[in-house]
């Protein structure tokens, strides 16, 4: 049977070499490489139930007064977009269910792919001949956190418009040209045209996923020609990788893994209540609330938001740069930059232009696991400061005053990070050295 | 003789291993565990149940409250029970080999230097090769230049000043969300209004109003401002100028003595706003102060005197303050 199709694909493609050569593929096997296996499964689940509610969900602002079977909103005015998705959370049968697992999705597929990104750079896997794939994949986080906010911004509930709202300053803010980019993207002052939610979803379902579909292709098949890294193993040598073959062991693992994703993903979508919309009412630009925090990826970004002291850069009395620039614009630019810098910056610091395909455990390489560490607890400071106000609201601590410490905090922490996790590693190389030498003299 | 029988022997001996090498596994075997298959074909049992049961809860209306619950834990259930078998098949009864390999060829110099070579030797019929690069170049970018064009339609890209345009004019009257005008009593002290512009977009940045009642005596607007606030009723724009967030909080003094002074308040980013000093900013991120809304009464009900003190909004590259600096 197997022997038939086989040789019905071969005749036709050619192909039967490369099949054989797929099926012993050989992956090393740790836990921590299954991090990017999360995401990839994240991203099928992604597909499949974002085309499930493209079926229902209409991209229009065009108003309309709610009559559904959620009586609290009865007689409220609002755009049909913001309808549709109330309407699948309660009339579609499962609508709920696919809109909640959904979002969680985006959320586990960013935690995966963070997480990824993390491992690769405390071990070096972003190292030559797998920079082109460390590119890559960063390109892929910012594909997929503006993906994450075009999707929930379009539904026009009131977090999104809030959330619109801001982004529309912080383009407004980019020097020389924001006025004009943000005309031309909302095609008029915020709120902006009808057109405008077209262009969101036509990016959050066309565009966006296309453009994720082939970084993603191209940062696998990058991996399959150069081959995935290793840690170093009695056999695990710079020149032979070892670990299992695709066929018979690998295949089974991974699909689990994916199965795995499914069940996770499905059972929170199914238990644990997310984004409910009908609570938020529809978005009139008169209309804040008191609370409001966008998905944990964008954390960051309202945290840098919320901590800049209040100023802008002026000339007289004309304004040069506005102030959400430096927080919305700018550290994530610097954050960004530095991922894409590494490997060259790293490269040359080192003057180490060898290839790579044994992974250093992060104690190797203390100066780049110190850097690494410093920027986690960059960005980490910013996202609790962002959570300022909820930690107001749980422990009565001033707002004020919190916010003066973290202005502090997001100096002072980096530091002592960084100089703290240098005399770590290098703490946990003398110790392995003293038992190596122990070793030795047994 | 013993040289005859050891090559006799010899050749038996390839010939048999020969006959045996087609034989021979790929893959290393595997001990067999009918426990372990026991195990797989019970969860994956299990697995079938749980998905079967999606279509009961999907028929039966009865269950509508806890029918979301019920398909993520008949979805979750039956992919936790196919993730258990795979891991199941995968541990205990498919061959635990390990392969080791070389790693691939670093780099293929003979290929590297001939793709060079061929693209060397077919240029050379030219005998101007920088100008035409040049000129390839030149038509390129031009060409890029047409294919872009078209995105100036996205918007008025060239015309920022519709960014500061309101409807406030001079004598406009003040009007709640369903168009009702405000009348000055409805202005209370320990709240705050939102009102917009009679006739207007509601939702234009430029249109919504916060609109508050403080002690004449407390207010310290700036002198060419003495008369903007009849009776101490003081409206802003509701439009926070960090970044464009509806300031839908007001700080009003439980007991004056120990309270902090009134404020308006942004929840997107707690840009705070005095409004008995023009909107000046207390903290926060914001880098101008609120623009505040000349008033007057007219019949007991509220209109502007004027546009704005400042343009509403968030700011950007070019824009003036207004005159709250002047």
């Amino acid at each position: 049977m197997i022997r038939r199709a086989v040789r019905y694909l071969d005749q036709r493609s050619g192909t039967a070499p490369l099949l054989r050569k797929a099926l012993r593929y050989v992956f090393p096997d740790h836990w921590s490489f299954l991090l990017g296996e999360v995401a990839l499964y994240c991203f099928v689940i992604l597909v499949a139930t974002g085309v499930y509610l493209t079926l229902f969900f209409q991209a229009s602002t065009e108003h309309t007064t709610y009559q559904g079977s959620y009586a609290p909103l009865h007689g409220t005015e609002m755009s049909r977009a913001y309808r549709s998705a109330v309407d699948m959370s309660f009339d579609v049968k499962a609508g709920l269910l696919m809109r909640q697992t959904h979002h969680w999705a985006a959320d586990v597929f960013l935690v995966a792919i963070v997480l990824h990104l993390l491992r690769v750079f405390f071990t070096g896997a972003f190292r030559k001949p797998r920079d082109l794939v460390w590119y890559v994949g960063v390109m892929m986080l910012g594909a997929a956190m503006l993906e994450g906010f075009l999707g929930y911004s379009m539904v026009d509930d009131l977090l999104s418009g809030m959330g619109l709202a801001i982004a529309y300053s912080v383009v407004l803010s980019i020097p020389f040209v924001g006025g004009n980019l943000a005309l031309l993207l909302w095609g008029a002052p915020f709120p902006g045209t009808h057109e405008f939610e077209s262009r969101m979803y036509v990016t959050h379902v066309f565009i966006l996923p296309i453009v994720i579909a082939v970084l993603l292709t191209v940062h696998l098949l990058l991996i399959v020609a150069r081959h995935h890294t290793q840690f170093r193993g009695p056999r695990a040598t710079e020149r032979r990788i070892v670990g299992l073959p695709m066929v018979p062991g690998y295949a089974p693992r991974s699909v689990g893994l994916a199965f795995g994703v499914a069940a996770l993903l499905f059972l929170l979508g199914g238990l644990v209540q997310i984004n409910p919309i009908w609570q938020w009412g529809p978005f009139e630009t008169a209309q804040g609330t008191n609370g409001a925090q966008p998905d944990w990826y964008l954390g960051w970004l309202i945290g840098a938001l919320r901590l800049m002291p209040g100023f802008d850069v002026t000339i007289g009395s004309y304004t040069l740069v506005p102030n959400p620039f430096w927080g919305g614009a700018l550290f994530p630019l610097l954050v960004f930059g530095f991922l894409f810098a590494w490997p060259s910056v790293e490269r040359r610091v080192t003057g180490d232009d060898a290839l790579h395909n044994v992974l250093d455990r992060p104690r190797d390489n203390p100066w780049r696991t110190a850097v690494g560490a410093a920027m986690v607890t960059w960005v980490f400071v910013v996202v609790v400061a962002g959570a300022s106000d909820r930690v107001f609201v749980w422990l009565k601590i001033p707002y004020t005053g919190q916010i003066w410490f973290w202005r502090v905090m997001v100096f002072v922490a980096p530091v002592a990070v960084f100089a703290f996790t240098r005399r770590l590693c290098e703490a946990l190389r003398e110790e392995d050295a003293a038992v190596g030498v122990r070793i030795v003299e047994v | 003789m013993n040289w005859l029988i050891a090559l006799i022997a010899l050749l038996l001996g390839r010939r048999h291993r020969r006959r045996k090498l087609p034989r021979e596994r790929i893959v290393a075997p595997a001990s067999q565990r009918p426990g372990a298959e026991l195990v797989v074909l019970a969860l994956l049992g299990l697995a079938s149940l749980c998905a079967l049961a999606f279509v009961p809860i999907y028929a039966l209306d009865s269950m509508r409250h806890v029918q979301t619950q019920l398909f993520g834990l008949s979805l979750g259930l039956a992919f936790a029970f196919l993730s258990a078998a795979c891991i199941v098949v995968a541990r205990t009864l498919v061959p635990q080999e390990q392969l080791a390999e070389p790693y691939p060829e670093p780099e293929h110099a003979y290929e590297q230097a001939q793709v060079d070579e061929i693209v060397e030797e077919s240029g050379t019929g030219f005998t101007r090769r920088r100008l035409v690069k040049l000129a390839a170049g030149g038509a390129g970018a031009a060409l890029g230049a047409a294919l872009v064009t078209p995105a100036v339609s996205l918007g008025p890209v060239l015309d920022a000043s519709q960014l500061r345009r309101t409807a406030w004019r001079r004598g406009v009257r003040l009007v709640d969300s369903d168009g009702k005008p405000v009348r000055a009593d409805d202005v209370s002290t320990k709240s705050f209004l939102t009102a917009f512009p009679e006739g207007a977009d509601q939702n234009a940045l430029g249109s919504p109003l916060v609109v508050v009642r403080l002690d004449p005596d407390s207010l310290e607007l700036p002198a060419d401002r003495a008369d903007w606030a009849p009776e101490g009723i003081v409206a802003y724009s509701k439009i926070c100028t960090h970044a464009g967030c509806a300031i839908a909080l007001y700080r009003a003094p439980l007991y004056e003595p120990t309270s902090d002074k009134p404020a308006l308040v942004c929840p997107c980013h707690y840009s705070t706003f005095d409004p008995a000093a023009g909107g000046k900013v207390l903290f926060g991120p914001a880098g101008r102060n609120l623009p505040q809304l000349p008033l007057a009464i007219a019949n007991g009900e509220l209109r502007a005197a004027g546009d704005f003190s400042g343009p509403i909004g968030p700011s950007w590259w070019g824009v003036r303050w207004g005159s709250q600096h002047r």
